[in-house]
């Protein structure tokens, strides 16, 4: 019952998210409405999809309808069940955050010439997108709801169209997430041939071969990796992500990456169904492949937005090593297992979600006060707006996968599955899982240098230039936003038993088991597989961390020589300290530069000597482009002049091909 | 309860015991150079006198500064308090697994870092810049050394790795060499000992942890040197108590404890003996060497993580 329930409250956030889309288009001409009316819907539209996602986590079974719209033979099927439920949730909890922060961010762009009627619409299209991608029961209202997210996400993407760099950035989204629909499109084609039916229940009873479940896995996994961001198809996503406005980067990053990820798993586990451990293989290539070069280049980016962009192709990366090990020992039969890195990766997707929401916003903070995007000219901003700069701290800590908070939980948690690869048969697995999570633990390592990067440049030491000297403390608005994913981020790591039976429904509907001893223990204790195997306590690790702190600083004030006294910091007698001889963040990614230099194209030109005004210039660029975009660029542009000779302008000539191609689709199809 | 007792008075050893791990180190280095050195207890001095210093704080600096070195000592507390020192089944093991005890040490080593970046001078920069260079390669050598220990014995706890490897008896395992090997890089690179780091030096140049506490003093400065001797502490005792652990305590009686601490101390002495002569007859590298010495533990203990899975497992 309850499963209905949440389908109505889901019907109820799509309903609330296009009021807040039709209400946006009277902001033309009374800006306010954008402020008091677009984003409250928001908000609460994303209130009432956390609800749907918990009431349907927490309910049992699952409960579909349909409704008369779409084609005349084949009306919209919906359906809620607990790996919708919990994707609802991902979604809820970062829309409620924007919603929160949305009002005060949106006021600074009521005095600007971009049309606020497109921001607020496009926003509640997109969330309405989202939310009919995660219900959607066939594959054409997928489809549709697939297209309006990209479609809607695009204009977002392009709402700052005056500058040429977004508009080609927007463009080359459009592109790629156009790509990648066809592949899901023809992923889509695979299964319904085989189930006779475009509705995902028909889906389910069809019976491939392992070739073409193979085949359709391939398409899904090219299509939703796509959009998920996975190396090499990721270079849309730095372009893009960075170019929209914060509150977008962090829906776009904190869930529309997940709506991907929640595609492939429905389209492998639901759909497809019967698993060959050789997709687990590929997933862990890829995925490591992804978490490894997009830590890297995030460690490159002075652009504060680009490299949290560049730490999303990493983190989707480390979910899909994640479900790539689930896969693998589901294809191998260990079904224990699979559910224990299964829930790994659901653990990450949401955490991906919190903190990544949480940066972005952080970032948009940033550039509301501050008015800046680039790292290098800022600086000491924790004591400009320290709310702010403490929120971002939590959200640093987080995505650097630092106990107690919940980065770690799921990085333990893949871990944990990656040290059961003993049980498995083959040779070959065995070693190719401990490299894999060599991979992972040098991604960890990095993404922490990254973020020490970022906050130690960003947030402390001093400004580097006036006008973020003169930033001011934003909001209670945007605060609230940001302190409610940072709550949850510590929330989420300092309970991870109930977290994890919150998540144990999805692997038991999609991997067919679950995680039962992760909680039997107790709440306090977390034993993925069983007590002597692993576990760690993150409330009693929290717990004796803030008692010896707390006695520690009781211990070390209560004597003579408490007072702490102010003084000019080191300056080796020289002259003193002055904001340019602080390390950049150029610099400080300087030895690592250096380090996996090969991995990089680096143009990188020092002054000379004799130069009147000595510039160093850095240009860091991805291989990506040379070795796969622009072969592939040249190949369509070639092709298409090629095809340019049939156009003489003469239209019996273009008759003539018609016909001639009607002829022969004739003889093929005869 | 007095299973929690023991836990208790283990944790509290590592403090204890951490300076004069240090302070012999110094002396034997100090006999190796033909000079005398300081006593062996200097360390408690040292920390007892900045311990009642005044503090100074740079005006650049923000309330992070002030806080690091707690969250820095007392993250590398809890880390050691997992280690076993001179019992094994203590209930502290179920805390926390190797996992988060590199978890926590990298905690530490974050605030450490942001620290050094936090008064805004350009040596805080540099040390924590080189930090994360030195960390980014250790860390993954460290965590693929103990997944060697963890899958030998199925399980991610350090107690279950030693009582193990202490059921195992003599057995002599390829993949406990490797590993050995890659935990004793990693050791010297993330204590910050010669020839990564100098630990006694304060040349711009060359220094990595000593640059990112320039701007230390008084208690601070106490709290960060005596995390800095936790922390050698903690790397000594895995490497003895993990690899050689006969000697440590089977039950919670007086003599077992006395005998377990007795041995655990001896082991100790010797290992910081060796460590003591490595860095007398050792020259620091450069810094761009360190990510070849780093490299060589990492591929050890991957070696060794693969030498388990394809020779070891069923054996």
């Amino acid at each position: 019952m309850s499963l209905y329930f949440a389908l109505l409250l889901a019907g109820l956030a799509v309903v609330l998210a296009l009021g807040s889309a039709g209400v946006a288009l009277f902001a033309g001409r009374e800006p306010r409405i954008l402020r008091v009316a677009s984003m409250p819907l928001l908000g609460l539209a994303g209130l009432a999809t956390t609800f749907a996602g918990l009431f349907a986590l927490l309910g049992d079974g699952s409960a579909s309808t349909t409704l008369p719209l779409g084609l005349p033979w084949m009306p919209w099927h919906l359906r809620m069940d607990a790996l919708s439920g919990f994707f609802l949730l991902v979604m809820g909890l970062v829309t409620c955050a924007v919603g929160l922060y949305g009002p005060s961010y949106v006021r600074g762009f009521e005095r600007g010439r971009d049309s606020l009627a497109a921001l607020g619409g496009f926003t509640g299209l997109f969330l309405v997108g989202m939310l009919l991608v995660v219900l959607a029961d066939d594959a054409f209202l997928f489809m549709v709801a697939w297209e309006l997210m990209s479609l809607s996400s695009y204009f977002l993407v392009a709402f700052q169209h005056e500058n040429a760099a977004n508009r080609r950035a927007a463009f080359l989204y459009l592109l790629m997430a156009h790509i990648g629909g066809l592949a899901i499109l023809l992923g889509f084609g695979v299964l319904a041939a085989f189930g006779h039916g475009f509705d995902f229940d028909s889906m389910r009873a069809a019976e491939l071969s392992p070739l073409w479940a193979s085949l359709a896995f391939g398409l899904a996994f090219l299509g939703f990796g796509m959009k998920a961001g996975l190396v090499p198809l990721h270079a849309w996503l730095p372009e893009a992500h960075p170019v929209a406005p914060s509150h977008i980067s962090a829906l776009m990053s904190g869930v529309m990456l997940k709506v991907a990820v929640y595609g492939f798993i429905r389209v492998v586990y639901d759909l497809i169904g019967q698993v060959q451990w050789q997709w687990g293989v590929a997933l862990l290539v890829v995925g490591s492949v992804s978490a490894l070069m997009g830590v890297l280049f995030a460690l490159m980016q002075t652009d504060l937005k680009r490299l949290l962009a560049y730490s999303s192709v990493e983190n989707l990366g480390i979910i899909f090593i994640a479900l790539g090990l689930g896969l693998l020992f589901q294809g191998t039969d260990h079904p224990t297992l699979a559910a224990l890195a299964f829930v790994a990766a659901l653990y990450h997707v949401i955490n991906h979600a919190l903190f990544k929401g949480l940066l972005f916003l952080g970032a948009g903070a940033i550039q509301h006060s501050a008015h800046e995007r680039d790292l290098e000219q800022m600086g000491g901003l924790l004591r400009r707006m320290p709310w702010t700069g403490y929120f971002f701290l939590v959200g640093c800590v987080s995505i650097s996968a630092l106990p107690p908070f919940n980065g770690f939980v799921s990085e333990w948690l893949t871990f944990q599955a990656a040290l059961q690869a003993w049980q498995l048969e083959s040779g070959v697995l065995r070693s190719l899982i401990p490299i894999a999570s060599a991979v992972l633990a040098l991604t960890g390592a990095l993404v922490a240098a990254t973020f020490v990067k970022v906050y130690g440049v960003a947030f402390l030491g001093q400004a580097r230039s006036r006008h973020v000297r003169r930033a001011r403390p934003v909001p209670h608005g945007m605060r609230a936003g940001l302190g409610l994913l940072a709550g949850l981020c510590l929330l989420f790591g300092v309970l991870p038993t109930q977290i994890i039976a919150l998540i144990d429904p999805v692997a038991e509907l999609m991997v067919g088991s679950g995680v039962p001893q992760a909680g039997a223990q107790g709440w306090l204790w977390l034993t993925p597989i069983a007590p002597e195997t692993a576990s760690y306590s993150a409330p009693i690790s929290i717990l004796l961390l803030a008692l010896i702190a707390g006695f520690a600083i009781w211990w070390f004030r209560r004597g003579k020589v408490r007072r702490i006294r102010r003084c000019d910091p080191w300056d080796c007698g020289f002259a003193p300290p002055d904001p340019h001889m602080q390390y950049t963040a150029t610099s400080f990614a300087q030895p690592i530069r250096r380090v996996f230099a090969l991995l990089f194209e680096i143009e990188e030109s020092r002054p000379q000597p004799e130069d009147a005004a000595p510039r160093y210039r850095l240009k860091i660029g991805d291989r990506a482009w040379g070795l796969l975009y622009q072969p592939v660029a040249r190949a369509v542009e070639s092709a298409s002049r090629r095809v340019v000779k049939l156009q003489s302008g003469n239209v019996r000539v273009y008759l003539g091909w018609t016909l001639a191609t009607l002829l022969v689709l004739l003889w093929i199809i005869s | 309860m007095s299973a929690w007792l023991v836990a208790l008075l283990q944790a509290l050893l590592y403090p204890a015991l951490a300076p004069l791990l240090v302070g012999w180190v110094r002396k034997v280095k100090a006999r190796l150079q033909n000079r005398r050195g300081a006593s062996v207890f200097q360390p408690y001095a040292d920390l007892r006198k900045l311990l009642i210093k005044e503090t100074r704080v740079a005006h650049t600096a923000s309330e992070l500064f002030r806080v690091a070195p707690y969250i820095v000592f007392v993250a590398t507390w809890l880390a050691a308090a997992t280690v076993p020192l001179v019992a094994l089944d203590l209930p502290i093991a179920a805390v926390a697994d190797i996992i988060v005890l590199v978890g926590l040490l990298a905690l530490a080593r974050f605030f450490l870092a942001l620290a050094g970046m936090d008064a805004g001078t350009a040596f805080g920069g540099m040390g924590a810049s080189r930090e994360m260079l030195v960390s980014a390669l250790a860390e993954p050598a460290m965590l693929m050394a103990v997944f060697t220990l963890a899958m030998t014995a199925h399980s991610t706890s350090l107690q279950s790795v030693m009582a193990h490897h202490l059921a195992d008896g003599f057995l002599l395992r390829p993949s406990y060499l490797f590993a050995f090997g890659a935990l004793v890089l990693v050791a010297l690179a993330e204590c910050g000992r010669i020839p990564v780091d100098n630990p006694s030096t304060h040349l711009e140049l060359t220094m990595i942890h000593e640059a990112m506490l320039l701007e230390y003093s008084g208690r601070h400065l106490a709290l960060m040197e005596w995390a800095a001797q936790i922390k050698l502490l903690l790397y000594g005792v895995l490497i003895v108590n993990v690899f050689f652990p006969w000697g440590v305590g089977a039950n919670f009686g007086v003599l077992a404890l006395g005998s377990g601490l007795a041995v655990v101390l001896l082991k100790l002495l010797v290992l910081g003996a060796l460590l003591a002569a490595g860095e007398t007859v050792l020259a620091k590298m450069r810094l761009f060497r360190v990510p070849g010495f780093l490299n060589l533990a990492l591929l050890l203990a991957l070696l060794g993580l693969l030498s388990h899975v394809i020779l070891e497992v069923g054996a």
